[in-house]
């Protein structure tokens, strides 16, 4: 029963991290957004597993969350701004993939090699290759976020560094009511991205391009 | 009224009026009940000094090393609503803001008290993870308030840069919960810092190594260390001014208190590495890098942003330094800091009124024009110079004395980086304050009640420290050890 818990645990948070990979070569925002939703039904998976095999029913409601929130309803809000507002449908990457997509190795390699020997006393095998998954996820977020330039991509980005944060703290054993917390905060921070600042944006922009933003630097004279 | 009820005082106060204010439609009541919910807040952490304090529960907790935090926090808080009540008006009749707008500002502005208040009585760090997260989104709602296109970037890019932190930071504290959980086993007692620095000998070094890097980056982001800093100017520069008020003087504040419970758990391991010279390295970074800044800024919130992440800088390198006396010194710099630069924001603010823009070049004479705000305006970056006898000469003075004993190369760059930053701040100061006024003049609104008030604080305690409060202080830097 051990033996097949890890496999599927093991499994599951690998696939997050192969997603994250598949986020980073998108280059169209529809396809983008179904990936991260991909990526939210996986981590609402993996959530749920640990929530079986750790006997942990509270961690249910986090992955409900994360399915029916994550999963669901911001891939489709995001879907009608991206219509509404008649962003444009390509990603707008600062770098080629093939750089982006080797950093991003190297990120892998780094958090596994830092996660597994940094754990290396603590008895529980699960725990410790989620958390070097959960890492990678992490780090693969903030690289997308660096190397992209419109803004609901990198909300994406974040969004998908918070998975990797969640596969974590749902790994770490009976971690407390924590979770719940932090899942009701992304729910927030992504309103407030979704609402106040697209919207904003929009109204005084025709494109949530970040860098058409940097024109405007408060020293420029 | 026992010690509990003063704590659940300093939180409950700053909700109910949040949902009160966001239901009232005046800007005028709302602005007073924001400056009497902030006083009776300030009130109740006050009496948390005398009353006894609570027993620290597995969520909240009044220390010996919180308090000051709190106290400061909301007499700042107090004051900075006093002139914000006082200012916001003229925004208003100038357009640049909306009835609407300021409804929203009133109930954030107590949010936001809300979070940090809960940040700092918070003796859990999941729960002190979240009041900061709470802080950050209403002050990055609070920096896009005026929804110009430099807003916008402002407010975006500190949205940006502050969930990466926080996101870091929590990370950090998922690991300080994997160090702590086979000690103090699972669920929520291996979150709660009495226990945790009660059982931190006993904590995997290794884990704790890491997740201090996790957290120091984090939270070091929102303190605004160099190289996290990026938003830090734009944040300060762009928003409502008694909001860069109270992000300089209290939103930093809150940010380094995590910093500092954590480097506690680590000097409480004896394997895990010592926190002290990252803090240092990091210290001296941000003092030199934002020193150098100093001479290209054009605008003059700007200008004392940068000097807010130089002070952060040396109030970071004096704890990491370490010991009584320059702990001693670290959390003086860091009350002065916080009097001393929300003062120059509140006088700032006038400026801005004033002349009708934030450019320095375009602001001259000051103290023949206005010389009750000219001068205050001198007096309090005199202070932020280091200049005697402010009680930022003071707590600099004993910073860089301490640091020669203990480490005289570091000392060198230390004070290197104070002249350097010196000589900026005087340089920009003489333009601004002195020589022939030139430009507009629009009527003041903003009260300088709230500038003079600090600058008397700043002053007699640069002149006297009261015994009581160097006591008090003493004790403090003991636990900081």
């Amino acid at each position: 029963m051990q033996g097949y818990a890890f496999d599927i645990a093991h499994m599951l948070a690998g696939s997050l991290v192969l997603v994250s990979f598949m986020m980073i070569y998108q280059d169209r925002i529809y396809a983008l957004l179904n990936t991260f939703a991909l990526q939210a039904a996986l981590l609402a998976l993996a959530v749920a597993w640990q929530a079986y095999t750790q006997n942990a029913p509270h961690l249910y409601a986090t992955a409900a969350i994360a399915l029916i929130f994550k999963a669901m309803i911001v891939p489709w809000a995001l879907h009608r701004v991206v219509a509404r507002m008649g962003i444009q449908r390509t990603v707008e990457t600062v770098t080629g993939v093939v750089p982006t997509m080797l950093a991003g190795m190297g990120l892998v390699a780094l958090s596994i090699l830092l996660m597994l020997q940094l754990t290396e006393a603590a008895e529980n095998a699960l725990a410790r290759e989620d958390l070097a998954f959960a890492l990678s996820v992490i780090l693969l977020g903030l690289l997308m976020m660096v190397t992209r330039r419109n803004a609901v991509t990198q909300v994406v980005g974040f969004m998908s560094l918070e998975n990797g944060l969640i596969l974590a703290a749902a790994g770490a054993q009976g971690m407390p009511l924590v979770v719940e917390i932090s899942v009701a905060f992304s729910v927030l921070i992504a309103m407030i991205v979704i609402g106040v600042f697209l919207f904003r944006i929009r109204e005084r922009f025709d494109s949530v391009d970040i860098e058409q933003l940097d024109a405007f630097r408060g020293e420029k004279r | 009224m026992t010690g509990s009820d003063a704590l659940n005082a300093v939180l409950a106060l700053p909700v109910g009026a949040a949902v009160l204010l966001a239901l009232l439609p005046g800007y005028r009541v709302s602005s007073w009940i924001n400056v009497a919910t902030s006083f009776l807040t300030l009130l109740a952490a006050a009496s948390l000094l005398v009353l006894d304090r609570p027993v620290p529960g597995n969520y909240l907790q009044v220390d010996d090393l919180n308090i000051v935090f709190i106290v400061l926090n909301t007499f700042v808080g107090f004051t900075a609503a006093f002139f914000s009540a006082s200012y916001i008006g003229h925004e208003l009749e100038t357009g640049r803001l909306t009835p609407a707008n300021l409804r929203f500002y009133h109930a954030m502005y107590q949010i936001m008290m809300f979070g940090m208040n809960l940040a700092l009585v918070s003796n859990n760090i999941g729960l002190m993870w979240v009041a900061v997260e709470l802080a950050t989104l209403s002050t990055v709602l609070m920096v896009g308030l005026y929804r110009t296109p430099e807003a916008l970037e402002a407010a975006w890019k500190y949205f940006i840069l502050g969930s990466v932190g926080i996101a870091l930071a929590l990370f950090g504290t998922i690991l300080v919960y994997l160090a702590a959980q086979p000690v103090l086993g699972e669920g929520t007692p291996a979150m709660v810092w009495t226990n945790l620095i009660e059982a931190a000998p006993q904590f995997d070094p290794a884990l704790l190594n890491v997740a201090f890097v996790f957290l120091l980056v984090g939270y070091g982001t929102k303190v605004g260390l160099v190289p996290f800093h990026a938003w830090l100017p734009d944040a300060h520069a762009e928003g409502p001014t008694p909001i860069s008020a109270v992000l300089s003087g209290l939103l930093l504040n809150v940010a380094l208190y995590a910093v500092l419970r954590f480097k506690l758990l680590m000097t409480a391991n004896a394997e895990a590495v010592a926190p002290g010279p990252l803090m240092i390295g990091l210290g001296l970074l941000s003092l030199v890098f934002a020193a150098f800044m100093l001479y290209r800024r054009r605008d003059i919130k700007r200008l004392f942003a940068y000097s807010s992440i130089e002070h952060m800088g040396i109030i970071v390198f004096a704890f990491g330094i370490g010991g009584p006396l320059a702990n001693f010194a670290g959390l003086l710099h860091m009350v002065m800091h916080s009097l001393t630069k929300s003062a120059i924001f509140f006088a700032v603010g006038n400026v801005a009124q004033i002349k009708g823009t934030q450019q320095l070049s375009e602001i001259r004479g000051l103290t023949q024009s206005h010389p009750m705000l000219g001068w205050g305006l001198v007096l309090a970056v005199l202070s932020i110079a280091g200049m005697p006898p402010s009680g930022v000469f003071m707590s600099e003075f004993l910073i860089v004395t301490t640091s020669f004993a203990r480490a005289p190369v570091l000392a060198l760059i230390l004070v290197f980086g104070l002249l350097l930053a010196f000589g900026a701040l005087l340089l920009r100061l003489t333009g601004v304050a002195f020589g022939k006024p030139t430009g507009e003049n629009h009527p003041m609104t903003g009260s300088l009640l709230p500038l003079w008030l600090h600058l008397a604080l700043i002053y007699l305690i640069g002149l006297h420290m009261p015994q009581a409060m160097v006591a008090w202080f003493q004790t403090v830097a003991a636990i900081l050890g």
